[in-house]
């Protein structure tokens, strides 16, 4: 997967070659953004959930798949990854929960809100997994250079 | 994420950032700047009340203010520092960066959601949204240019400005590894401009409706 390098076994990790994981997070995070806007282009009604579930769907196919290829990553930082991603995470976390809180206070009920739930809960997690998978790529994996 | 302790460059040499020897100390970066957190817990308290208890003023508030901020910095940034910050040297860069992405780190999602929250409430109180409404194809475009700026900020720009910090926390950052990642902060820096004036055009029309 890496490249040869001539500044010995640890300089692996600038040149390195990484399965597409946070281009198919950020494709992922497109396809809920289009689905936010779909069913927020129909407000104050009720927007046709079809397309939406579709989106949703297909955006949690891509962060499974983005998930499975990098946990089978080898070599890879994964302290930086899980102490960039904690954080993130929590900040995302927060900020899903205040438009979850903006969406139940203007009376979203049933499957509207059972699906901007799921997209919200992916946008939480799509975000800082781009974040600390693009800061972890260049970091050196501590357990395999030290 | 401020506790990261610095560690040896996996580059070699050739490609290294440290200072020259003798050279001036390369300041402590801290990513997310502590101070500035009780702040932004203010200002998030404040959009809360103001959509929970949908005060008018507070609502007008947030989005006039949030959305000001957010335009000009974008533009200041993305048309007058990013085209100077391109042609510095890599060190240059680099020191810039040290001190202004940790800023911008708490500032501008603060901001972007001040601005969306209580535009989207004030938006459903006016009665914008509704079909009826001769601003409701304006604001679908609006969300479309936010759907675009969104993507672009939280997919590409965010997660390279962390890696730049991070890059940098290093003893020895890596030059090219930070050249690479700012070289996103250039390229998006035309599409949310673009974006930017395209939310100016749509504000004005739907304000002057």
């Amino acid at each position: 997967m890496s490249l040869p390098s001539q500044n010995g076994p640890s300089a692996v990790t600038a040149e390195r070659r990484f399965a597409p994981v946070a281009e198919m997070d950020a494709a992922a995070l497109a396809l809920i953004v289009v689905g936010g806007i779909y069913m927020a282009s129909y407000a104050p009604r009720r927007a046709p959930l079809a397309l939406p579930i579709v989106l949703a769907a297909a955006s949690g196919v891509l962060v499974l798949a983005s998930i499975v290829m990098l946990a089978r990553t080898k070599g890879f930082a994964w302290d930086k990854f899980f102490l960039v991603g904690r954080w993130t995470l929590l900040s995302y976390v927060i900020a899903a929960g205040l438009i979850e809180f903006a969406f139940v206070r203007d009376h979203i009920r049933g499957g509207p809100l059972a699906v901007i739930t799921a997209m919200l809960v992916l946008f939480a997690v799509i975000v800082p997994l781009i974040i600390s998978f693009t800061v972890a790529r260049y970091q050196s994996a501590r357990s395999e250079t030290a | 994420m401020t506790d990261t302790r610095a560690e040896p460059s996996p580059h070699g040499p050739a490609a290294d950032l440290g200072p020259p020897s003798g050279g001036p100390p390369r300041p402590v970066i801290q990513i997310v700047p502590l101070k500035g957190l009780p702040i932004v817990a203010v200002v998030l308290a404040f959009l809360v009340a103001s959509i929970g208890f949908n005060w008018q003023w507070g609502l007008d508030f947030n989005h006039v203010a949030g959305g000001a901020l957010w335009t000009g910095i974008d533009l200041f940034v993305g048309l007058v520092v990013g085209p100077i910050l391109g042609r510095l040297s890599i060190p240059a860069r680099a020191e810039f960066s040290a001190r202004f992405m940790p800023k911008m780190v708490l500032l501008m999602p603060t901001l972007v959601a001040m601005t969306l929250a209580s535009g989207f409430q004030l938006a459903l109180d006016l009665g914008n949204l509704k079909t009826s409404s001769p601003n409701h194809s304006w604001l679908i475009a609006s969300f479309i240019v936010v759907g675009v700026m969104a993507v672009t900020a939280l997919g590409i720009l965010e997660p390279a400005n962390l890696a730049v910090l991070f890059e940098m926390r290093k003893p020895r950052p890596n030059g090219e590894v930070i050249a690479k990642l700012m070289k996103r902060f250039i390229y998006t820096a035309g599409i949310t401009g673009l974006m930017q004036v395209a939310t100016l055009v749509i504000m004005t029309r739907v304000a002057s409706r």
